[in-house]
């Protein structure tokens, strides 16, 4: 909302206010933040001048421009060039002097042009930031304004004014209206109050234009119009030019003069905050109607376009194609029909000044694309009070200023609703805001915003119950805690103290969000870099990945309404994004990339077309209800995945380095298990995006599969762009966390000797080494305290087909020191079992 | 090498104390002459081996009068004595001074480049969403979390949101398709505040750190997922000075102990009465100055009732702000691109940990 402070100033006493920005933090502080200040844009000398001579002079580029003197109130006239024509000797114009500059920065010197030096400009409207007219240069007699030469032009065509736009919450649509911010400031300052719609207006009769309320389909229950107040003013003056001081504000106010009419209803609208619409009387057929559309049917609107119409919008009709109702003559509170609007042959015009409900108008004006001035306000609320005092405003602004006539017969269809009485604890400001408001003052402060609050004769004086009348303009004010908001508001927000509460104490982060932690620490203390990709990801990703057709992870939640078509689906992996930042940075030259990504994913399809669960705000759903919400929404476990491009160990001048590959990705999950207390088992899986001979699935003790690592499938890389021999991980750490926690503890550590024993096991070359070792394993018995290979050999020492695993078992007893002997029988027998069942030959 | 011995190794007689004493000083001569071990060894043997003056001496002392072998064997003894303290002092020096040596000559070039692995770090939005976490939970509150595709009812209406307030229509919110499904990419992380009024109940002090989203795109100021942390406290008796003072003390963990925060009158459907937050910020960019941090207030009624709970015994207030604009502000970043594309230089100097 635009606030010229020259417009405010008659409503209140602005005398007080040395520093228009020192007003705009003070409005700040009750809620009006500042959007933009806008002071002055003109410096001097701008002064009155008289034309006393003007030469037309014709120019070899074909322009006919006038050399002019001007009296400017100095003992010399000032000789200036002028390219208008709209003047003569003997007008009063506004000449810019060398050393003014005017809007855009345009700095204003004596120049020699047109074999002259004009020593100063004529000015046009534009070129003062007054408007769009560029016509011609401004003379004050049009304008309605006089003036002596040498008069200062900035203070009589009010350049030097400030105007203070200001940010209204969507709640407070009493605020755009200079009425309501009149209202607002003489609450901060402390002054009295006279209310601008405060005006008399005639009783209704039923001699005016007829109205009709029709209104067979009310949303909530609401009816799209309440009250529709309707005035007709004849014998206007088609040629009646809107007076300066009107165009001036309006354009201050953000609005482009248009016509007197046209003016009068926006000026209106702004003083008192009442949308205004006025009719070309003659061109009406009794009555106007106020219904919703009918399928199908269309409106040409003021800005010429052709709109379908929805059942729900709300529109006045008149008779004008046979029946009631025939024709749309307006989208109601939004936009005028193109037909009958009012053009600069109207001479009696129909003002209408209706309330219309909110939510039918916010409705109609976002399903349309119109967010007029007028819908702006009706959303957010009008005062349903104030319709009468702004028609009958407008309408005596017409008489003033185009010579009208008002008719003494107001139409009034429906009727404003009683003002809302809402009790109010007189404790209960104190006991939210935490500053100590005594009754009087709760009363004091709450008439402050126009609401009546009065003691409610049935209630104790240590805790009085108070009955407040709620004025009209607040729509905004249902409850008791709306309430104390204005309360807390006009005593100032500042004066609420600073307490920390004392919270009873918590139980610190959850195991998860401390797993999630260490995880993510680990993974960024072994090299990795944690990156954020955004989920949303698409089928071609998916294809990109070499999913199966049939793969669950290519059934993915869709958006309805998506940044862009390329990517309208969310993530089921990590990977599915993640890659995209590897692809960035060696993109930009980065050649060893290890990043990784922890967050949700998103699993399951397409939601059904059941309408989900929706309940009135401050409805608690039953169980059952909540239940339904809850099932609604799809599984998002917690991911962790990492991708490694490049080298694991870096080259340089220290050594070669060593190039990622699978085992790194394998060993990061096994670590991840690792520094949870958990162990995970690894097997041979062929699964995209892996490749298929190099990919670990991860199980968990009760056999369950939560992750996967390995290098990814060369057509995989070749298809994203990645560094060939990418290698990668993706797990559920939800499912690691939720296993059981297998940390043990048996008994002291056994501080006897260990016993080492090496064998060499020639075994089938497909068989996994984990098969084998767990053979070892569980054969050795419990003195095995680990088992390690050091050594995987194929070629002309074994047989085709076969391969040799180098193992090393260490051996250590609890209750004494194991013998050679010992040590031997029990590597016998796990080499006894690994032979038995894997047909395993110890190489000697 | 040691000099050759002045004396005749024949010709000492142990009763000759000047021979003897000549013998002794030629060893210890020679061991002082010795400037390595192999030196040292050649030394040694030359005047404390079999065929050295000394040993020679030592030998004759047998053939010796009675009378004559003490006083020989004393002075021979103690010149022996002498002589192998000697060798052993300067055997110690000269390891001393080779073990010295060789650590000189291992001495490698500790600038070089020493960096084998990559250098990893955390993303600084995830790190500051663990500081303001640890915060809280260090003044007795939790960690709060819900999902990111949430329940339109949980978005909003839970959160006395109507069906008609603008933040429901798509140009603002991501919707799940279909759209009457009722799932939408969470706004704000308000859900969690209804979702933890809903499983934890009161009295509940709770933050809530997560991603959001709206349906902006990608600029220098703007993402269409970004990271929020809310905070809700409900109880008897708190008040807005509660809430004054629970972001008085937030501010001064985020932005130096100078730091407050100032309320100014706004509106939210979730909270009456509602409040912008300005923090004051000492480090501001052309001097101290408050600056817009998030909006607060306390919880409204319907908010309450819709989880079950009292509102006429219970209250308490919520308050929510972004974390790339913390992160921005503390860190004088200026573009949001930074945050958001993975560039392995953005985070790399934020570390592991902050």
């Amino acid at each position: 909302m635009r606030v010229p402070l020259e417009w405010l100033s008659d409503h209140v006493d602005l005398s007080v206010v040395d520093d228009p920005h020192e007003l705009a933090a003070e409005f700040a502080g009750i809620g009006l933040e500042e959007e933009e200040y806008i002071g002055p844009s003109v410096t001097g000398p701008l002064v009155v001048g008289r034309v006393l001579t003007a030469e037309p002079e014709e120019h070899s580029n074909g322009k006919t421009v006038n050399w002019c003197t001007v009296d400017v109130g100095r003992p010399q006239p000032q000789g200036i060039v002028c390219g208008a024509h709209n003047f003569g000797p003997g007008d009063l114009v506004v000449a810019a002097l060398p050393g003014a500059v005017l809007p855009g920065d345009f700095a204003i010197a004596a120049r020699k042009t047109y074999g002259h030096v004009s020593d100063g400009m004529i000015c046009s409207s534009r070129e003062l930031g007054l408007g769009d007219d560029h016509d011609g240069i401004i003379v004050l007699s049009e304008l309605g304004l006089d003036g002596a030469p040498g008069d200062d032009a900035i203070a009589l065509l009010g350049l030097d004014r400030v105007t203070l736009d200001v940010n209204v919450t969507p709640d407070r649509g009493y605020q755009l209206s200079m009425r309501g911010i009149a209202r607002e400031y003489a609450m901060l300052k402390d002054q009295a109050f006279t209310d601008p719609a405060d005006i008399p207006t005639d009783a209704p009769t039923d001699r005016g234009f007829p109205v009709v309320l029709d209104d067979s389909s009310p949303i909530h229950g609401e009816p799209g119009c309440s009250r529709f107040t309707a005035l007709t003013v004849t014998g206007i003056d088609p040629t009646a030019r809107t007076p300066f001081w009107m165009a001036r504000r309006l354009l201050e106010a953000g609005m482009r003069p248009i016509s007197l009419t046209v003016d009068i209803t926006n000026y209106v609208m702004l003083e008192l905050g009442q949308p205004l619409h006025a009719y070309d009387a003659q061109k009406l057929t009794a009555p106007l109607t106020v219904r919703r559309a009918r399928a199908g049917e269309t409106l040409v609107t003021l800005d010429d376009a052709t709109r379908t119409l929805d059942p729900e919008d709300l529109l006045i009709t008149d008779a004008g194609d046979g029946a009631e109702g025939s024709r749309i003559v307006g989208l109601a509170g939004v936009m005028g029909s193109a037909e009958l609007e009012v053009t600069d042959t109207t001479r009696e015009v129909i003002l209408e000044a209706a309330h219309f409900d909110p939510v039918s108008i916010a409705r109609t004006a976002r399903r349309h694309r119109l967010p007029s001035e007028a819908a702006k306000r009706f959303e957010r609320g009008v005062d349903p009070a104030v319709g009468p005092a702004a028609a009958r405003r407008a309408a005596d602004l017409l008489v003033e200023l185009a010579g009208g006539v008002l008719s003494t017969d107001t139409t009034q269809a429906g009727d404003a609703p009683e003002p809302r009485v809402i009790e109010l604890a007189a404790d209960l400001p104190s006991a939210r805001v935490g500053v100590d408001y005594s009754v009087d003052d709760v009363t004091r402060l709450l008439a402050a915003v126009g609401a009546e609050a009065v003691r409610a004769s049935d209630t104790s004086d240590e805790a009085p119950t108070l009955r407040v009348t709620v004025p009209t303009w607040r729509s905004d004010l249902t409850h008791a805690v709306d309430l104390v908001e204005e309360v807390a508001r006009a005593g100032g927000y500042e004066r609420i103290p600073s307490v920390e509460p004392q919270a009873p104490g918590g139980a610190g982060l959850t195991e998860s969000q401390r797993a999630r932690r260490r995880v993510s620490n680990m993974l960024a203390a072994s090299g990795l870099t944690e990156v954020l990709t955004y989920p949303f990801t698409s089928q071609a990703r998916a294809d990109d990945l070499l999913y199966p057709e049939d793969d669950e992870r290519r059934t993915l939640v869709k958006l309805a309404n998506p940044l862009g078509e390329d990517r309208p689906l969310m993530r089921s992996t990590l990977l599915s994004t993640l890659v995209d930042a590897v692809v960035r940075n060696t993109g930009r030259g980065f050649k060893d990339v290890a990043v990784f990504e922890a967050g949700l994913v998103t699993h399951g399809g397409r939601p059904t077309d059941e309408p989900g669960p929706r309940f009135a705000p401050g409805y608690h759903p039953t169980a059952l209800e909540l239940n339904r919400v809850r099932g609604s929404v799809p599984a998002q476990p917690h991911h962790i995945a990492g991708v490694i491009a490049g080298h694991a160990v870096l080259p340089g001048v220290l050594g070669g380095g060593r190039r990622a590959d699978a085992h790194d990705a394998i060993d990061l999950v096994h670590r991840i298990a690792a520094v949870n207390g958990q162990t995970v088992r690894a097997e041979a899986d062929a699964r995209a995006p892996w490749h298929p001979g190099r990919c670990a699935r991860f199980t968990l003790a009760d056999g369950s599969v939560f992750g996967w690592a390995g290098e990814l499938h060369p057509k995989v890389c070749e298809n994203l762009g990645l560094p060939v021999r990418t290698v990668a991980f993706e797990i559920d750490l939800d499912a690691l966390l939720a296993q059981p926690d297998e940390r043990d503890w048996t008994g002291a550590l056994s501080t006897y000797p260990v016993s080492r024993q090496d064998v060499a096991l020639v075994v089938d070359e497909a068989l996994p080494a984990a098969e084998l070792m767990d053979t070892l394993r569980s054969a050795a018995g419990e003195e095995l305290e680990s088992l390690e290979v050091f050594d995987v050999y194929t070629g002309d020492q074994v047989p085709a087909g076969a391969k040799s695993l180098a193992l090393r078992m260490t051996f250590r007893a609890t209750d004494r020191t194991l013998t050679a002997d010992e040590a031997s029988r029990l590597r016998e027998a796990a080499t006894t079992a690994a032979a038995t069942k894997h047909s395993a030959e110890v190489r000697s | 090498m040691s000099e050759p011995s002045a004396v005749d190794p024949t010709t000492i007689d142990p009763r000759d104390e000047a021979a003897v004493t000549a013998a002794v000083d030629a060893a210890l001569q020679a061991f002082r002459a010795a400037g390595d071990l192999e030196e040292l060894k050649t030394a040694k043997i030359a005047h404390t081996g079999d065929k050295s003056p000394l040993a020679l001496a030592n030998r004759g002392i047998g053939a010796l009068d009675k009378a004559d072998k003490a006083v020989a064997g004393k002075l021979v003894g103690q010149s022996r004595g002498r002589v192998s303290r000697a060798l052993a002092e300067r055997q110690s020096q000269l390891e001393a001074k080779r073990e010295a040596e060789v650590l000189v000559a291992e001495a490698i070039d500790v600038t070089l480049p020493s960096a084998r692995t990559s250098q990893g770090a955390r993303h600084p939005l995830q790190l500051l969403q663990e500081q303001i976490a640890d915060h809280f939970v260090g003044h007795g509150w939790e960690v709060a979390e819900g999902p990111e595709i949430e329940a339109e009812w949980l978005n909003f209406d839970s959160l006395n949101f109507g069906p008609d307030h603008p933040a429901r229509q798509m140009q603002d919110t991501f919707f799940v398709d279909p759209p009457d499904a009722g799932l939408v990419l969470r706004t704000h992380t308000s859900p969690v505040q209804s979702r933890s009024l809903l499983e934890r109940g009161v009295p509940l002090y709770v933050v809530c750190p997560g991603k959001v989203f709206r349906t902006d795109e990608l600029d220098a100021t703007h993402t269409p997922v970004f990271h929020q942390v809310e905070g809700i406290a409900i109880d008897k008796g708190l008040t807005m000075a509660h809430l004054k003072g629970t972001l008085d003390a937030f501010a001064r963990a985020m932005f130096g102990p100078d730091s407050r925060t100032r309320l100014r009158p706004s509106f939210f459907p979730f909270t009456e009465p509602s409040a912008e937050m300005d923090f004051w910020f000492p480090q501001k960019v052309g001097g101290p100055g408050w600056i817009e941090w998030g909006g607060c207030g306390m919880v409204h009624p319907n908010v309450l009732a819709a989880a079950g709970i009292d509102p006429d015994e219970y209250q308490g207030f919520a308050f929510g702000m972004g974390i790339e604009r913390t992160l921005m502000l503390r860190e004088g970043i200026n573009d949001m691109h930074d945050m958001v594309e993975g560039d392995l230089r953005f985070s790399a100097r934020f570390g592991v940990d902050a």
